[in-house]
């Protein structure tokens, strides 16, 4: 066949489609000229053009993880009821867009009938970001999917409600390196003990240059082992990060007893009202308990509803603690504070209290 | 293996109310005759063996489509004896349109595709925004590839590269958006699309766009370019909304919740109950914006601010982005331009200055803010800074120049 003879195929380096194509008409159609927007409803948010045009977007929980025939559900309701448009948030939340109101109520009914929830927006905690864990990374202490699968079991209420005083983002991470970054809550694994090498490995298959520069703090270097070339960690200054990891697969980080979960608070991306913060530790050494991490969802809940309780209108869990008080925080959630909460890493003066400010 | 795995822990996973991703696995496994059957029936046992001894069992390797050098992430299981048909199990990362639109003719499409040469299983999205079109074997990926990039997509980026962005859905939907981010992320991205597919940066390389200091898509935080909107004149207030806010929250909820949240004490409730803001104290920090949706908006000389530096936590720790430009008006075509100019600017000084697995923001804070500056041709700012220094311990002999250089700029501004 002529097959053999044809020049391979070479991509079509087309770059970021252009979201126009796919763009509900009512959208496109007042790009750019939008001019105010209320929630009618939770899960609702209805958005009005200077044109005078309507668009009612109703935003459902998925699982991120979707199976073929999930998407093709989602699809069939889309064609249904939102003129076969939709899109996706940054947090795995999928939104119809209707403009002829009448259809938000069905659309709602339908969602919630094939189990989809209807929420996640204003003061509601929406569906937590995630990473991937033991679906697909090659690091992970954890899963993502099972972790946060689990916790939105137990905030199905929090997600369906605008209960809290400001909108609530949690992410999960399943290693130290923590690709799902920072949230009002963050849950990410710790590692707890350096890495154990397996030296009869490390000569095949470790990068070791870049696995020596990868160490944030300095603690691998190379070693003959048994007369092969392989490395050594100086166990005092490893910070168990797991960076080492990825260059060398032998030196093992993963670690069924020692994988601890960690919770930090009180990180916001946002510029609105306060500066963006990070997230600051609150509990560690929660134990990696598949299949549903109830150690976990009971701290979160415990936070959660401290929050909710104490906070103020419009505070996100960062300025609620900025205004109470981290001891009153630590009473609140009667959660213990220890040593390991002082900061001992780069800049780690600037958060000590330097002042007479103390709360009683 | 040819019958579904028992997975007694995993199966805990399908009760509660949220949609579980355990009963999409199985749909997929239970899918008799289709290809993706078998491989997901494998990666259901893996998982539970996971679940059951707390371990990851994936390594990476090298897997690629032809004519790039990233995009795809592979996975070789290290249990493949027990479960031998998801014992190649890819992802490929896909660019999704910006601001994340579809329609249900290219999803559709896209399912097809994935039934017919992958695992079934899709991820909308991963956290840098990409499409992951997650279990394809070796053989798989090329085609699958081929398949989607007729579709009109492309993959995203992977290792020491520019990776995949993302936009908020700003002025698709959003009444505060202050620049078309959607074509701001196009056109930079696109612009870049040799350092995503052909990777040879110190490391990774992010970029994400955000039509105001709502900051829906976390740029501040968390890429090496950061675009936020904001507006340079002053908020514009409709007063008869603001009354009517004033009935509804009363004159203690408007003070409690609009008034005392400022940051930056710019507003005041009048005696008549309209709002006064003092635009000179205002940082577009968007809470009263927030609040009054009807009766406060962006002014109209609208614009963005330009950080650089954001970052998660290897290897110095977190680093938020800094602001290298405070603003610039984003109107006409050479504004977009100077956009990408700028971040190809960026890109390159990155690209020749970082050291080997070190993020923009390591390299600005081992260089200095003002080596950084001048390298990428911009003036200083004292917004660039939450205060100016503290030390005292720098050599100044070239002081007179710099204030000579400030006198001409604002001299030259002044004149404008
Ligand atoms: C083998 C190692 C790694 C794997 C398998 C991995 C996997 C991933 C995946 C799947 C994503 C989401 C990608 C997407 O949405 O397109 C991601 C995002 C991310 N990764 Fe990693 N990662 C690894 C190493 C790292 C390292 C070393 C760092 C940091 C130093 C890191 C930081 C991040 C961050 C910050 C994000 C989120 C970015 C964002 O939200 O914009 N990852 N990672
Ligand atoms: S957080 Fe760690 S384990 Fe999880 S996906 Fe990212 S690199 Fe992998
Ligand atoms: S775990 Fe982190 S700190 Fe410890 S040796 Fe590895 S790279 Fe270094
Ligand atoms: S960042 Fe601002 S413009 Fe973009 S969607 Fe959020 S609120 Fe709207
Ligand atoms: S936008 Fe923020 S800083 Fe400006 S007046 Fe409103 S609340 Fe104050």
């Amino acid at each position: 066949m002529s097959e053999a003879q044809a020049a391979p195929r070479m991509p079509d380096e087309c770059g970021v489609p252009d979201p126009q194509q796919y763009m509900h008409p009512t959208l496109k159609k007042n790009y750019g000229a939008w001019d105010w927007h209320d929630r009618p409803r939770v899960g609702v948010l209805h958005h009005v053009a200077k044109s005078g045009d309507e668009v009612w977007t109703v935003k459902a929980g998925t699982q991120r993880q979707m199976d073929v025939h999930t998407i093709r559900k989602l699809c069939d309701i889309a064609d249904e009821f939102a003129d076969g448009h939709v899109r996706f948030t940054t947090r795995s939340n999928i939104e119809y867009i209707v403009a002829d109101q009448s259809k938000v109520d069905p659309l709602i009914k339908k969602l919630e009938g094939e189990g989809f929830p209807v929420g996640g927006t204003g003061n509601s905690v929406s569906m937590i970001s995630h990473t991937q864990g033991w679906l697909h990374c090659d690091i992970p202490a954890t899963d993502a999917s099972g972790v946060v699968k689990s916790l939105m079991d137990e905030l199905y209420q929090e997600f369906t409600n605008e209960q809290m005083p400001n909108r609530v983002k949690i992410t999960t991470s399943c290693c130290q390196i923590n690709c799902g970054g920072q949230g009002d809550i963050a849950i990410n694994i710790q590692h707890t003990k350096p890495p154990v090498i397996n030296h009869d490995l490390v000569a095949n298959v470790c990068e070791r240059p870049a696995v020596v520069a990868r160490c944030p703090v300095a603690a691998i270097r190379p070693a003959l082992v048994n007369g092969k070339p392989s490395l050594e960690v100086d166990e005092k200054k490893c910070v168990c990060c797991g960076a080492c990891y990825p260059p060398c697969p032998p030196m093992q980080i993963n670690d069924a007893e020692n994988s601890k979960l960690a919770i930090w608070v009180g990180g916001k991306h946002s510029s609105t009202r306060s500066k963006p913060s990070f997230h600051k530790l609150v509990v560690a050494g929660l134990p990696n308990t598949p299949p549903r991490w109830p150690e976990v969802s009971k701290t979160v809940m415990k936070i959660l509803h401290a929050y909710k309780e104490d906070g103020r209108a419009w505070e996100r869990m960062n300025e609620w603690i900025d205004r109470i008080g981290w001891p009153r925080f630590f009473e609140l959630t009667g959660l213990p504070f220890t040593k390991y909460h002082i900061e001992d890493w780069r800049g780690g003066r600037n958060s000590l209290n330097a002042s007479n400010h103390v709360h009683f | 293996m040819a019958n579904k795995p028992n997975t007694p822990m995993l199966d805990q996973l399908e009760g509660g109310p949220w949609p579980s991703f355990v009963t999409g696995l199985k749909r997929l496994a239970d899918d008799e005759g289709k290809s993706h059957a078998p491989i997901m029936k494998s990666l259901l046992g893996q998982l539970e063996h996971s679940y059951e001894t707390r371990k990851g069992y994936w390594k990476g390797g090298t897997i690629g489509v032809r004519g790039y050098g990233a995009g795809v992430i592979p996975r070789f299981s290290e249990v493949a004896g027990d479960y031998p048909e998801s014992s190649e199990f890819h992802t490929l990362r896909i660019m999704p349109p910006a601001g994340m639109h579809y329609d249900t003719a290219i999803l559709r499409k896209m399912c097809d595709i994935w039934e017919k040469h992958g695992s079934g299983l899709i991820a909308f999205h991963g956290q840098s925004g990409d499409i992951m079109f997650q279990g394809c074997d070796s053989e798989n990926v090329q085609t699958s590839f081929d398949a989607l990039n007729e579709l009109g997509f492309d993959l995203g980026g992977a290792g020491a590269g520019v990776r995949t962005s993302m936009s908020c859905v700003g002025a698709a939907r959003c009444e505060q958006s202050c620049f078309d981010e959607a074509k701001a992320l196009r056109m930079v991205i696109n612009n870049m699309l040799d350092d995503m597919h052909r990777p040879s940066l110190p490391y990774k390389f992010k970029a994400k766009f955000s039509g105001c200091g709502n900051d829906c898509v976390n740029a501040t935080h968390r890429s090496d370019f950061a675009v936020l909107g904001t507006w340079a004149d002053d908020i514009k207030v409709n007063q008869d909304e603001v009354k009517k806010y004033v009935a509804t929250l009363g004159r203690k909820g408007v003070n409690d919740q609009v008034v005392n949240m400022c940051p930056t004490r710019a507003l005041s409730l009048n005696d008549d109950d309209t709002l006064e803001i003092d635009n000179k104290s205002c940082v577009r920090c968007m809470h009263c914006i927030n609040v009054m949706t009807k009766a406060l908006s962006p002014g109209d000389e609208k614009g963005v601010t330009i950080l650089a530096g954001g970052k998660r936590t290897l290897k110095i720790g977190d680093l938020m982005g800094t602001v290298i430009v405070p603003f610039h008006r984003m109107e006409t075509e050479e504004d977009y331009e100077w956009l990408v100019e700028l971040s190809e600017t960026v890109l390159e000084f990155f690209a020749e200055n970082a050291l080997e697995h070190e993020r923009t923001g390591e390299m600005i804070e081992r260089i200095g803010m003002i080596n950084f500056l001048d390298g990428i041709g911009l003036d200083v700012d004292p917004n660039m800074v939450s205060h100016p220094r503290t030390s005292s311990y720098i050599r100044m002999d070239g002081w007179d120049d710099e204030v000579t250089k400030w006198n001409s700029r604002h001299g030259a501004a002044a004149a404008e």
